[in-house]
């Protein structure tokens, strides 16, 4: 059995953790430029990795150490890669794309949260894993995302969005079912990367059809 | 028996890698076959999960009777569009506007990127890209319903998402482009709130299966009725939301209409026909946990809910459409909302005949897709207020077309109306009174917006001068084969299907 921490200390180095993955969802919300987009979630991903290595060492979970490793692979440095080759051909790089005032946005998005937070607390759930609040967090990641992904109007950001919502799941996931078994772990993974190309690919057809990364020009179906 | 669930798990993908560096005779060929042989392989399941289910791969892969209904659908389609899609893409009166246009310098499979290199329809690299999309797309829906764990189910359900997007953007379009979008978009907003629904059911069975169990169906299924209900109930939720969208329940439904109009005719077929009735049968699974676990009420009241406002808002949608394949898709929530309400009701007779309409549903509206593509190709369009003497310009799949409207809204003696009598029926008996009269009131409805647009554009003298003929006897052939199987389903099902539907409506009901 490997020694257990100091409850005080694991706690704290992982809430920390999932905290600054909450905060990384806000910085999508409000950041101005494209690619630095892509960056906010490669260290986004980074930060998962890090609570997912916490996690295995504290708890001896080994299966995580792999998934942290294939995280780190995939998700901090493949699909950024692959963005940003899409993105290669596109000069504009201010996205310009609020739908709202960055104020406005950031306050939905401390709305959702908390409602997040609320919400959890209002379940009984126990973790073996993590501290509860992880969860709330976790959550709240999720919540936050689907606000960049309506309130943010380019293609970057609203694909982005939904990959830092697997982020979100992979904490909560985490907390409640770290002993989800290590092919399903994998399969998540392999599905993630081909959505990743397929966005990719329809993001450049889009770039290509309207010379633009913003979805303003998508308005033409309806009813 | 289990050996057949392996054949599906890999030949459809085998022939869409060989499609994909084929001549389009060799890969429409090889697709028809690979259709029909998986329809036949759905069939020969069929006596097998007469009373047990079939394992297969270590028990990765389990088919019982729900998942064979589903299957059976599922691969029918398979079947059936391939065949269309030969006329579809290859007839006569089709001209390539730009002839083999050296594509194969473009890169291998693993040069996924060049996807993205624009490919006009007539094409060689057009059809290579479709031939082969065609069968994953159709692999994705005819796994989901063979694997076994919940957590794999939603694997499959994202790898549909992500094929039938490129599907639906391969002719290049800008409606085409902006549908692709908005549809991966949303359905992957709604499969997100779908894997968190994984987890939490996880984390509800980890309460009593302990942790780093695999999500097998049988274990949940015996262990459920010991699972924290609070945690159940917030699976089951995010379930319905999460799968409906991809099922295209209101309010979640915005990206359908669009993709279903958009996308080339044989992926409409496919995806009204049978991908939203895999994201049906997800939630199907979960709703065999509930009832085990909360009882029958809360699930009950969930479906009912969905399924009346989806229903509700398609009837009147369908009342103000024009554009005949964007009718279609109305026509779509529609059905799924009376998927829905059927299975509300829950009393036996009424689960059998949602299963039915399933099956119903698959042939009428992909036989009405296929009329409307013959449409589209002879008079170059699919505005209903344009289109004029259907019936007198297409001599076969004019007449069809309206066939397959009235079977659509539901008119004798197709199967669409034995289904939605038998849901009916039940409804009456459980009794459910309210539901039932909205329901018939909203199946009412969109018989009214269906028939009267619907046949208005076919119904009616050619213009002057016109001449008569269908542009290719494969769209004939496959319309026929499934106006056959939608007559034959509301006439006279056979024996075997009975029993299968029988079984599969005891798998959904309470456990004994």
């Amino acid at each position: 059995m490997h020694p257990t921490p100091d409850p005080g200390t694991f706690s704290g180095i992982t809430e920390g953790l999932a905290a600054l993955i909450l905060l990384t969802e806000f910085a999508m919300l409000r950041s101005a430029m494209l690619r630095s987009q892509v960056r906010l979630y490669s260290f986004q991903s980074l930060v998962v990795a890090a609570l997912a290595s916490a996690v295995a060492a504290a708890r001896g979970i080994p299966d995580l150490f792999i998934l942290a490793g294939l995280t780190l692979v995939l998700k901090v440095i493949l699909i950024p890669g692959i963005i940003f080759r899409v993105m290669r051909g596109s000069k504009v790089d201010l996205a310009g794309s609020h739908r709202l005032n960055v104020a406005t946005m950031i306050f939905i998005g401390i709305s959702v949260s908390v409602f997040g937070f609320l919400a959890v607390e209002g379940l009984d759930i126990h973790s073996a894993t993590l501290p509860t609040p992880a969860l709330g967090t976790a959550v709240a990641v999720v919540l936050v995302s689907f606000v960049v992904i309506i309130l943010r109007g380019d293609v970057v950001s609203q694909a982005v969005g939904f990959f830092s919502l697997e982020n979100g799941v992979s904490v909560a996931s985490l907390v409640v079912a770290a002993g989800l078994p290590f092919i399903v772990e994998v399969a998540f993974l392999v599905d993630l990367l081909v959505a990743v190309v397929v966005f990719g690919v329809l993001m450049r057809v889009h770039h290509m059809k309207a010379d633009t990364l913003s979805t303003d020009v998508l308005d033409r179906l309806k009813g | 028996m289990g050996a057949i669930l392996v054949v599906i798990l890999v030949m459809p993908v085998v022939v869409g890698l060989v499609a994909w560096r084929s001549s389009p005779a060799l890969a429409g060929g090889l697709t028809v076959s690979a259709g029909v042989a998986t329809f036949g392989l759905a069939l020969a399941l069929v006596p097998g999960v007469g009373s047990h289910s079939v394992l297969a791969l270590d028990s990765w892969l389990r088919a019982d009777a729900l998942s064979v209904v589903f299957l059976v659908a599922t691969a029918f389609l398979y079947a059936v569009t391939s065949i269309f899609a030969v006329g579809y893409l290859h007839g006569p009166k089709r001209e390539p506007r730009e002839v083999l246009d050296g594509s194969r310098r473009l890169g291998g499979p693993l040069n996924l990127i060049t996807f993205s290199t624009p490919a006009e329809p007539g094409t060689l690299l057009y059809s290579q890209r479709f031939w082969a999309g065609l069968n994953f797309f159709a692999w994705s829906m005819a796994v989901a319903p063979i694997v076994n764990s919940l957590a794999l189910l939603w694997v499959a359900i994202e790898i549909t998402t992500v094929i039938s997007a490129l599907l639906v953007a391969i002719d290049n379009t800008e409606g085409a482009t902006e549908a692709s979008w908005k549809y991966v978009l949303i359905a992957s907003m709604g499969l997100g709130i779908a894997l968190v629904a994984t987890i939490v059911i996880y984390y509800a069975g980890s309460t009593v299966l302990g942790s780093g169990y695999e999500l097998f169906f049988d274990p949940l299924l015996r262990a459920a009725p010991r699972f924290p209900p609070g945690i159940v109930r917030l699976a089951f939720v995010l379930a319905v939301l999460g799968y409906g969208t991809k099922m295209g329940l209101f309010p979640v439904h915005t990206w359908l209409p669009d993709a279903h109009s958009e996308a080339p005719t044989p992926v409409s077929a496919l995806l009204s026909g049978s991908l939203l009735t895999i994201a049906f049968y997800a939630i199907l699974r979960y709703y065999q946990i509930a009832i085990r676990s909360v009882g029958v009420a809360f699930p009950r009241e969930v479906l009912l809910a969905f399924g009346i406002a989806s229903l509700v808002l398609a009837a009147l949608y369908l009342l103000s459409q024009r554009d005949l394949k964007r009718l279609f898709a109305y026509s779509s929530i529609e059905h799924m909302g009376i998927l829905m309400i059927g299975m509300s009701f829950g009393v036996t007779i009424a689960v059998v005949g949602v299963l039915i309409h399933v099956l119903a549903h698959a042939a009428a509206k992909a036989t009405a897709f296929f009329g409307a593509g013959s449409v589209m190709r002879r008079l170059g369009t699919k505005d209903m207020t344009q289109i004029r003497g259907g019936i007198g310009l297409l001599p076969w799949s004019g007449p069809m077309l309206v066939l397959a409207i009235l079977g659509l809204s539901a008119a004798p003696p197709f199967g669409i109306f034995r289904s939605e009598f038998l849901i009916v029926y039940g409804g009456l008996s459980d009794p459910q009174d309210v539901a039932v009269a909205i329901l018939v009131a909203g199946v009412t409805m969109a018989f009214f917006g269906l028939s009267w647009y619907g046949t208005q554009a076919m119904v009616t003298p050619a213009p002057e001068g016109a001449i008569r003929g269908e542009t290719s006897g494969w769209i004939v052939a496959a319309m026929l084969v499934g106006l056959i199987a939608l007559a034959m389903l509301g006439i006279h099902p056979p024996a075997q299907l009975d029993h299968l539907l029988a079984r599969a409506a005891a798998e959904l009901g309470p456990p004994r």
